[in-house]
């Protein structure tokens, strides 16, 4: 086991280095900077702009900048936002809990939703349910999710006034049952998506176990069908499941772009464009990092959970 | 104007009781205030009630006035600090920390401009209670030229000599040379404290830029990164208001989002980038809410590259301003909203010219002064002459649709008269870096707001010093060059009397308008939208926010 670690700390670091290069190399080849946003200023001179510039440390050659960089990184330093000057971890920080609370109830709903839809599609495959659930999860998985997102704020919050049309808590009322109405719409709009994908993985994973020579087994010695399907069936179909739930854990904290720019909702997806859009690099590197890590950390987990659920698989 | 526009100023009978324009006509338009409390600074009420969200697409993320920043940070910074003067929507320099707008007349200026005194006033407070005094200004001026710190803009600082504080509410400079368009430049320039940037190491990462300290009409409040920025009423404000508690702004990063929000009422003011054209019409119609279309300081045009060999000859230019229909451009893309305009001077500034030669749309016409120029259709029926072909590029930010739409008209209709237009359209980063800066494109579309705290001096944009293309420094991208209207900016930058200012530069725009460096298409209009029971919302396009006096804004 602890071979296993040291061989994955090992692997990862030499990721991390290979990503953080990656991303500061094309980070600065874009066209544009910081300063570009201040091309149609009237006030500003050529000369304001290079002063920035320079101040900034942006006219010094790109391996000094990439070293600087991550010799902060390794003493604790992610940097300072070009916008607002803040710690770059506290400005990612500070967008966690909104993150975790839309992707995390997405999350829940979608994975208890989806499970249920994916077995029952595969206990009673070729059903009416069956039909109308691939239908459905094809619907889902082709239609956009702000086409969703703004045809619901529309429906919900314009025309019948049941539901806010966005933002995560009403300015001024930052009760918990505010917060819940306005979580509603985003996280089931969020979540539309997710069904689909974990109803449709869970079906296949379900039918997959089912034609287990242990189920052939099972039956033959008259244990009841529904035992059969939750005692031994389920359990060897959500193995694969717990390795996809491990690949979308760093999803689970980067946010959902599209649905936090239609319901305003403050969360990393939103920072990440900002950032991007105001070439602000020190907080884009971070986002970076913080998503490779949280690759690296999330299938190290999923592939523990497997190991330490599965006899059959040993880690390597 | 074809179109019916509701353009809405809302009036101030008390400061209009102060408009002493008789006094303006012998003192230009500088507005004299008696030293002390303006007589607006008068009854408040018991105490401020109400908050108003004000809706942004952009993230206000400055907060330091001084540093660097797009628009949308204004609208704090017009909230939290004060300036030495303000301009009101009328165009009139007002006092807000000095007591007093100097003028030559009452000693402010010297003839020669070089020497200023101003006089401040008394009773204004930091927020943190400690009393505002010449020293604060004495220390912002020398911060932003400070070389270690990173100041935003330095033109007209830079030229700023032997500050002297002669008391608490008199300070005095040199200036090394004269430089009118430096009392515009103080509207914009926020009064920072000393007692708190001033004993900080390094004021570009002080705690100061989180948590602002001014002595505007509100106090900092506090901000929920990424969402919004609440701001709390300053009971004690030397000036008038505020008269609501809380000012909060919410960031709405979509503008089809924040539009939805403003119908549904989440948010009380529509502010930067305000209403799409497209929604203005339904804007318009909806209850409880006021929409008004307010004049811009920006103007949209053709921006032509003058050292391509197409642009050289005037007629061409010409023909080409000849063969846009500006009108149906107007009309159909931009549901009307913008209005038709000559010049880069705002319509509504006091310089502005309003009897430059109207654009004619004929295509008959364009022909004629082509073929009479000698630019004749080639075997592929696009003109040349001296073997230079009428083809250009006309380059925009990409994603930008209702531009793209416009430059396909465009194409169309000069293809007709035989001039070849393709679109090369870029991203925003990739368009406005050296693509435009240096004068590497052909021709442009482009919107662009030409006066600096709506001085006219448009030196940098048009001054043959400022072509960066040829070692300049400045924003002249058309590399435009007319020695006669060199001598005018000069000249202008030099006047500080408001009327002897106007005749040069109602002479600079004729000269402007009759060279074509840019084609313009129209003046800009700003759908401004907001709850119709908030009074006292007064637009004022001679600043950079709408937020710019939230300080009078009540609940009725």
């Amino acid at each position: 086991m602890v071979e296993f670690l040291l061989k994955r700390f090992m692997q990862s670091i030499v990721l991390l280095v290979i990503v953080s290069i990656i991303g500061f190399v094309v980070l600065n080849l874009i066209p544009g900077g910081p300063i570009a946003q201040y091309a149609l200023d009237s006030g500003m001179t050529q000369d304001d702009k290079e002063r920035i510039a320079a101040q900034l440390g942006l006219n010094r050659p790109l391996w000094v900048q990439y070293l600087e960089w991550a010799w902060r990184l390794l003493q604790g330093d992610w940097g300072t936002s070009f916008r607002d000057g803040n710690q770059v971890f506290s400005v990612v920080a500070r967008h966690v809990p909104a993150t975790l609370l839309l992707m995390g109830s997405a999350s829940v709903i979608a994975v208890s939703i989806g499970t249920v839809i994916g077995i029952r599609g595969a206990t009673h495959r070729h059903s009416v349910f069956d039909y109308i659930a691939t239908v459905g999860a094809m619907v889902a998985l082709s239609i956009p999710t702000f086409w969703f997102g703004l045809v619901g704020i529309y429906v919900f919050s314009l025309e019948l006034g049941w539901l806010p049309a966005g933002n995560m808590y009403t300015i001024g009322d930052g009760s918990v049952l505010n917060h819940m109405h306005h979580l509603i719409m985003p996280s089931v709009v969020l979540a539309l998506v997710h069904i689909a994908i974990w109803s449709r993985f869970m079906r296949a994973a379900t039918i997959d176990a089912m034609g287990q020579e242990f189920v052939k087994t099972a039956r033959a010695k008259g244990v009841s069908e529904r035992r059969v399907v939750m005692k031994h069936v389920v359990g060897n179909a959500l193995l694969p499941m717990i390795t996809l739930a491990g690949v979308q854990l760093p999803s689970l904290l980067t946010g959902a772009l599209v649905t936090e720019t239609v319901f305003t909702w403050p969360g990393m997806g939103r920072l990440f464009l900002d950032s991007l859009s105001n070439s602000d690099y020190p907080v884009v590197m971070g986002l970076l990092m913080f998503s490779a890590l949280l690759t690296i950390v999330g299938n190290l987990i999923a592939d523990i959970v497997v190991a330490m659920v599965d006899p059959r698989i040993r880690l390597a | 104007m074809t179109t019916d526009q509701k353009i809405l100023i809302e009036d101030h009978s008390r400061r209009d009781a102060l408009r002493l324009m008789a006094a303006s006509a012998a003192t230009g338009i500088f507005f004299t205030n008696l030293l002390g409390k303006p007589a607006h600074a008068q009854t408040r009420p018991a105490a401020p009630k109400g908050r108003v969200v004000v809706g942004v697409t952009q993230e206000p993320t400055v907060f330091n006035p001084l540093m660097p920043h797009p628009e949308v940070d204004d609208s704090v910074a017009f909230s939290v600090f004060d300036a030495l003067f303000r301009i009101d929507p009328k165009g009139v320099m007002v006092p807000n920390l000095a007591a007093e707008v100097p003028t030559e007349a009452n000693g402010g200026i010297s003839a020669d401009g070089l020497n200023w005194r101003i006089r401040l006033r008394n009773n204004a407070r930091w927020h943190d209670g400690t009393p505002f005094t010449a020293e604060d200004v004495k220390f912002t001026l020398e911060l932003i030229v400070n070389p270690k710190f990173r100041a935003w803009r330095t033109t007209g600082h830079a030229l700023v000599r032997d500050i002297k504080v002669i008391s608490p509410t008199e300070i005095t400079w040199r200036m090394e040379q004269p430089f009118a368009p430096y009392l515009s430049y103080l509207t914009e320039t926020f009064i920072v404290p000393k007692h708190i940037l001033g004993a900080v190491a390094n004021p570009n990462e002080a705690p100061f830029n989180q948590a602002p300290v001014g002595t505007g009409a509100f106090k900092w409040g506090k901000r929920v990164a990424g969402d919004h920025i609440e701001l709390t009423a300053n009971t004690s404000y030397h000036g008038e208001g505020p008269y609501i508690e809380r000012l909060v702004f919410k960031y709405i990063p979509d503008m089809t989002v924040m539009y939805t929000q403003f119908r549904s009422g989440d948010i009380d003011v529509a502010g930067q980038a305000f209403i799409t054209p497209d929604n203005y019409k339904e804007a318009s119609r909806l209850p409880d809410r006021a929409v008004t279309l307010v004049p811009a300081g920006s103007v949209e045009s053709i921006y032509l590259n003058l050292e391509r060999p197409q642009f050289r000859d005037r007629a061409v230019r010409e023909a080409l301003y000849m063969a846009i229909d500006r009108q149906a451009i107007i009309e159909a893309l931009y549901h009307g909203v913008p209005r038709l305009t000559e010049t880069f001077m705002p319509t509504q500034s006091f310089y502005y010219k309003s009897d430059l030669p109207k654009q004619e749309f004929s295509l008959a016409r364009a022909t004629k002064l082509l073929d009479q120029a000698g630019w004749k259709p080639g075997p592929d029926g696009i003109r040349v002459k001296d073997g230079v072909r009428l083809s250009f590029n006309n380059s925009t930010t990409t994603g930008n649709g209702l531009r793209e739409q416009a430059q396909q008209f465009i194409q169309q209709t000069y293809a007709s008269i035989g001039v070849e237009m393709k679109i090369l359209n870029h991203p925003a980063a990739v368009m406005w870096g050296d693509f435009w800066t240096k004068s590497q494109y052909d021709s442009a579309m482009v919107g662009i707001t030409y006066l600096i705290a709506s001085d006219p001096d448009v030196s940098l944009r048009f001054h043959s010093r400022s072509i960066v293309a040829k070692g300049g420094r400045g924003s002249n991208n058309a590399q435009y060059s007319n020695p006669e209207v060199d001598e005018l900016l000069d000249k202008g930058a030099r006047t500080f009397d408001p009327n002897a200012r106007r005749e040069i530069y109602l002479r600079v725009q004729e000269l402007i308008r009759k060279d074509l460096p840019f084609l313009p298409l129209f003046s800009s209009n700003i759908v401004y939208g907001r709850k119709a029971r908030i009074q006292g919302f007064m637009p004022n396009t001679n600043t950079r926010s709408e937020s710019w006096h939230a300080a009078g804004w009540k609940w009725a």
